[in-house]
């Protein structure tokens, strides 16, 4: 009985590695894949083709100025800044706006499966700001979380139907992999430490989605031939829709327009 | 049947029940039905607890004495508890809640309750089991896997509960607080499936005492940690209940939607402090009253000499049972509760500190013109009376509200806890495993062994708590990763390696007292029926007893502290043999010239 | 900072130095005296009164007298500390105790930082000069401030060491804490009840300013908020 006591105790720690579902190592980074190129990554299973719709997002009107941020509470972070940081809400350059998340909605075949690339998405934390902003990954793709300030940042999303996730990294190249498994647009991230810092992650199923750089240009590509319902997202500015339809290997150029904020 | 001039015994039996057991190994050691075998089994799922707390004190004590740097072996766990073996804040708060969880649930209160209670009680009041036997074997098959549920928790999605083992909503509520859901789900299931355990217990404990004693036990002829244990009991039963309704409150906000502690849709957080503290501080009574009984028997046959003041401790016992319901706001005075509340609970708080006063000032008296032998339980008995002097000092600070505002969630306070359940309960448990391993195993633990543990773990003790005083004097707050954060706490560092190089010693020097338990289980000496020459019933049996204890249902005569008596050659009569020349043995204590 | 062994509180900077240390000062000495009686007297008996050869315990079973005399003893000591020290509570953390001067924050604390709500030029919260800073608390010596504290998540522990000022802030309450600084200098500010992961770091600058110093704060920082 004693023995089965200590038997019970010596599984148990045995067993002790296969705690925790993500995985966080000190020092290893993925290759970076984010931002504002076209994302196309995997493919698998679904049909894909070499069709594309491309095209610039647009603003008019004038440019909301973006909040300014006070770090004083981080001394570590508001050092690595020659001029005061701000949040990056409106990327608006020559009358085009960036960090606008474009995706296919609708329209791909009925049951289309794909799956997702092993490469990893990587967004940093750096002078306490996410890098990327808005970024687009697949189901189930890893999505490494990268420390580069010698500070705490508790990196927190806030999914309305994904399993969410609330990780801590006191130390600067600290990296943490998750990863989401259902398809949702978008995912808030935010850090607890620091209540400026904002990300957004939109989950697909399929790898027909890009972010709008800061020139505004977005492209996606190996569409297969079809009509699609095309949303563009920005945080601020809401959504808009356009239906596109493209031949096979047909390339569609489709732009969006969105407007100041009303005052 | 036999009757005293005093009293009958409410339960006559007419003839012993002793007699060998020749079941099954699985009926005899496995599903057992025998107090005695189920309190080993609760001694050994307690000591298994008692060496995974201290574990987990150690990572603690690893990161505040060396924050920042990998702990060793760090790299063999997981990467959601460390990073390059360095401890992450998500293992700190989970090793923080789970200590505080395992050692007041999982060992000290089944080491006090479920080993001695079940132990004890029937050999000393001369009965042949418990009064449901059956339930008992029950209890502990309950509180097993309640253990094993509260273990799990390390291994799911999000680790083990990280709130604190007092589990403040909002925080335990929601999962987005925290990053752990399954974890905190565990730590309520858990309690609600050991609180069945106790309360099973609990009712076991108070019939047998009240209906099983054996004739001419009066309730005045009962030892302290009989007395002891049979209020503790009463206090389990009334006050798991409560943390059980409270978990099940907290188990449905968690999983089913309900919003009993959220604000935002008509719930309370508070509601949550005052369930658990209702609970929480009967509690802690639980966990320092057999403490208190079992180092009463143990210093009157250390000292040779009866208790002084029997009377008084066991009306002291009982007001602290009464006094313990009205105390629990004081760990609530910051909370927002209404601050007239504070007050009264003040005043209440600073009154109970009485009845422990009391019980201090007749150890002091027991002791006082003794013959005293310094064998091993009688060692750490006192060290128990002399540290929990400490602890209960150290409450008056905080029981002064005004004061508290400072030291409260400081390291004040855990210091007091320490003090009060490591230099109190945990000293206690060593002098009462000391001093019945030779009746529940049939040998002796090693003296020398055991001296030198004792001397050990009382320096290295001392060494790891007493600073944390001053630390909490200099507002080092509770429960925080890395002090290094704060300029004024920076200056306390070495403080903090200080006792974590203490405390590292005090975990080592266990490992001495759990080699002497195992070695000696084998290879000790064999026990004679009496070793420490005790007037106890148990004392009168073969070590180990036989099932079903006693083959002739003994007479009891007197109360168990009639050490140096002039009815006997001897410095010790047992409560079973008659008074040599006739007459009977005063149920109620003389009193010295007044 | 002094040194680390000391029994002695560490300097504060508020009047609550004056309500608080000296109830600790009375509580050390009275314990002290009791623990020093008691534990050298362990000492001595456990000397004195060892086994010998031929020796006798003595045969005693109590003495009601000293019960009587330590009881009350006791009782008596306890109760005057707790009627000593209710005033000062009544003054800290009573309604009735804050003044009726004090200046208006709001303080909302939330997973892992501090937003203080300054009332701005006209002294009032709740109109439109107000504005929030996170992470600093700046307050004028030697005037009195109260905070209205409450929290958007989990239970935090308002606890500013030097002020001898700690108050849970508890989210769906608005718990009243006031304080009245006495020198000028930076304090720290930190959580003290555990909210989770960043509850380690959730610190904030407690600056305390003489009152021409604060007045130009006030204007400099409500204008550099409304220029975000």
């Amino acid at each position: 009985m004693r023995r089965m006591m200590l038997g019970a105790a010596a599984v148990a720690f045995g067993v002790w590695g296969c705690g925790g579902k993500g995985s966080d190592n000190a020092g290893a980074g993925g290759t970076s894949s984010a931002g504002a190129v076209a994302q196309s990554g995997g493919g698998g299973a679904g049909p894909t083709g070499s069709a594309s719709v491309s095209g610039v997002i647009h603003f008019t009107g004038a440019a909301p100025s973006n909040p300014k941020i006070d770090m004083s509470q981080e001394a570590a972070c508001k050092g690595k800044y020659t001029t005061p940081p701000v949040e990056p809400q409106f990327v608006v350059n020559d009358g085009k706006l960036g960090n606008v998340f474009v995706y296919v909605k609708s329209g791909l075949p009925n049951g289309a499966t794909y799956t997702a690339p092993a490469t990893p998405v990587e967004i940093d934390q750096t002078g306490c700001l996410y890098h990327p902003r808005v970024f687009g990954v697949m189901t189930n793709q890893d999505i490494v979380i990268k420390n580069n300030d010698a500070v705490l940042h508790n990196i927190k999303a806030v999914p309305a139907t994904n399993r969410g996730f609330n990780i801590s990294q006191p130390s600067a190249g600290m990296t943490s992999t998750r990863k989401f498994t259902s398809p949702e647009v978008m995912v808030p991230l935010e850090c607890n430490v620091h209540g400026w810092m904002h990300a957004w992650v939109g989950v697909l199923p399929h790898p027909f989605y890009a972010t709008a750089d800061s020139t505004g240009s977005f492209s996606i590509k190996n569409l297969p031939p079809g009509t699609y319902t095309i949303e563009a997202w920005h945080e601020k500015l809401g959504t808009q829709q356009a239906t596109v339809t493209v031949g096979a290997g047909e390339a569609k150029t489709q732009d969006f327009t969105f407007s100041g904020p009303k005052a | 049947m036999a009757t005293t001039a005093t009293g009958t015994s409410p339960f006559t039996y007419d003839h012993g029940h002793a007699h060998v057991d020749d079941r099954s190994f699985i009926r005899k050691y496995i599903f057992s039905t025998d107090h005695k075998i189920i309190g080993i089994q609760f001694l050994i799922m307690s000591l298994t607890f008692l060496l995974l707390g201290g574990t987990l004190a150690m990572v603690m004590r690893w990161q505040l004495g060396f924050p920042g740097k990998p702990l060793p072996g760090g790299t063999l766990l997981p990467d959601t508890y460390t990073s390059g073996g360095v401890v992450l804040p998500e293992f700190y708060n989970s090793a923080v809640t789970m200590h505080g969880t395992f050692m007041v649930f999982f060992a000290i209160m089944p080491l006090l309750v479920g080993v001695f209670g079940n132990y004890l009680i029937p050999l000393k009041i001369g009965a042949p089991d418990m009064a449901f036997p059956r339930i008992n074997m029950a209890s502990f098959w309950t509180a097993v896997p309640a253990g094993f549920l509260m273990l799990a928790g390390f291994f799911v999605e999000g680790g083990s509960a990280a709130a604190g083992w007092t589990s403040y909503a909002p925080l335990s509520a929601r999962s987005d607080l925290t990053g752990v859901h399954l974890g905190q789900i565990f730590w309520c299931v858990s309690l609600i499936v050991l609180g069945l355990s106790s309360i099973m217990g609990s009712f076991n404990y108070i019939t047998t005492v009240i209906n099983l004693r054996a004739p001419g036990m009066n309730w005045f002829r009962l030892p302290l940690s009989i007395w002891s244990l049979f209020v503790t009991a009463c206090l389990v039963l009334l006050a798991i209940p409560v943390l059980s309704g409270a978990a099940i409150l907290l188990l449905f906000d968690q999983t089913i939607g309900t919003k009993f502690f959220e604000p935002t849709a008509g719930g309370q957080p508070l509601l949550w402090q005052h369930l658990f503290w209702f609970f929480g501080h009967p509690e802690v009574y639980i966990l320092i009253l057999p403490a208190m009984g079992m180092a009463s028997d143990i210093i009157a046959n250390g000292a040779r000499k009866p208790i002084f003041g029997y009377t008084s401790m066991v009306l002291a016992i009982i007001a602290i049972g009464f006094l313990g319901w009205g105390v629990w706001g004081h760990h609530m005075f910051q909370s927002g509760m209404n601050p007239t509340l504070g007050t009264t609970f003040m005043i209440s708080t600073l009154l109970i500190a009485v009845p422990s006063a009391i019980k201090t000032f007749n150890w002091l008296g027991t002791i006082w013109k003794g013959q005293i032998t310094f064998h091993v339980p009688m060692l750490h008995a006192l060290a128990f009376v002399s540290m929990f002097v400490i602890g209960g000092l150290s409450g008056v600070f905080m029981a002064a509200s005004p004061f508290d505002i400072y030291i409260h969630d400081t390291y004040f306070i855990v210091a007091h806890l320490h003090y009060v359940l490591f230099g109190g309960s945990l000293f206690a448990i060593f002098a009462a495993v000391t001093y019945w391993y030779p009746k529940m195993f049939g040998r002796m633990m090693n003296p020398t062994i055991g001296k030198v543990h004792f001397w050990l773990t009382l320096v290295f003790y001392n060494c790891t708590f007493f600073p944390m005083h001053q630390l909490g004097l200099h507002g080092h707050m509770r429960r925080i990763y890395d002090p290094t954060q704060y300029a004024f706490l920076k200056d306390l560092q070495p403080v903090n390696t200080f006792i974590s190089i203490s405390a590292f010693c005090l975990f080592a020097t266990q490992f001495l007292f759990a080699a002497n338990f195992i070695m000696s289980w084998f290879r000790g000496e064999k026990a004679p029926n009496n070793p420490w020459l005790d007037n106890g019933l148990e004392w009168t049996l073969p070590s180990p007893p036989p099932h079903g204890n006693f083959a002739t249902v003994p007479t009891v005569y007197r109360g168990p502290y009639e050490y140096s008596s002039p009815h006997s050659d001897e410095d010790y009569i047992p409560q079973n043999v008659p008074t040599p020349g006739g007459g009977y043995g005063s149920p109620h204590p003389q009193h010295a010239g007044d | 900072m002094g040194n680390f062994l000391s029994w002695m509180l560490p300097e504060g900077a508020s009047t609550f130095v004056g309500d608080i240390d000296w109830i600790y000062y009375l509580i050390l000495v009275v314990t002290g005296v009791a623990f020093f009686a008691v534990e050298i007297a362990l000492v001595v008996f456990l000397i004195k009164y060892r086994k010998r050869p031929g020796g006798k315990a003595t045969y005693v079973h109590g003495s009601t007298r000293a019960e009587i005399i330590w009881t009350s003893v006791t009782a008596v000591v306890v109760v005057i500390i707790g009627l000593l020290s209710a005033p000062a509570w009544n003054k800290i953390k009573g309604r009735e105790g804050v003044p009726p001067n004090a200046m208006p924050i709001g303080i909302a604390a939330k997973q892992f930082e501090w937003n203080v709500t300054y009332p701005g030029a006209d002294g009032k919260l709740g109109t439109p000069d107000d504005f929030t800073i996170r992470g600093q608390l700046h307050v004028p010596v030697n005037k009195p401030t109260v905070a209205m504290l409450t929290s958007q998540d989990a239970i935090h522990s308002f606890f500013v060491p030097s002020f001898r000022i700690k108050q849970d802030a508890v989210p769906g309450m608005h718990i009243r804490v006031w304080f009245q600084p006495t020198k000028v200098g930076e304090y720290e500010l930190g959580c003290a009840e555990l909210c989770g992961l960043g509850h380690y770091r959730m610190r904030a600058v407690v600056t305390v300013h003489t009152q021409e110093d604060y007045d130009r704060w006030v204007a400099q920082a409500a204008h550099s908020v409304a220029q975000r």
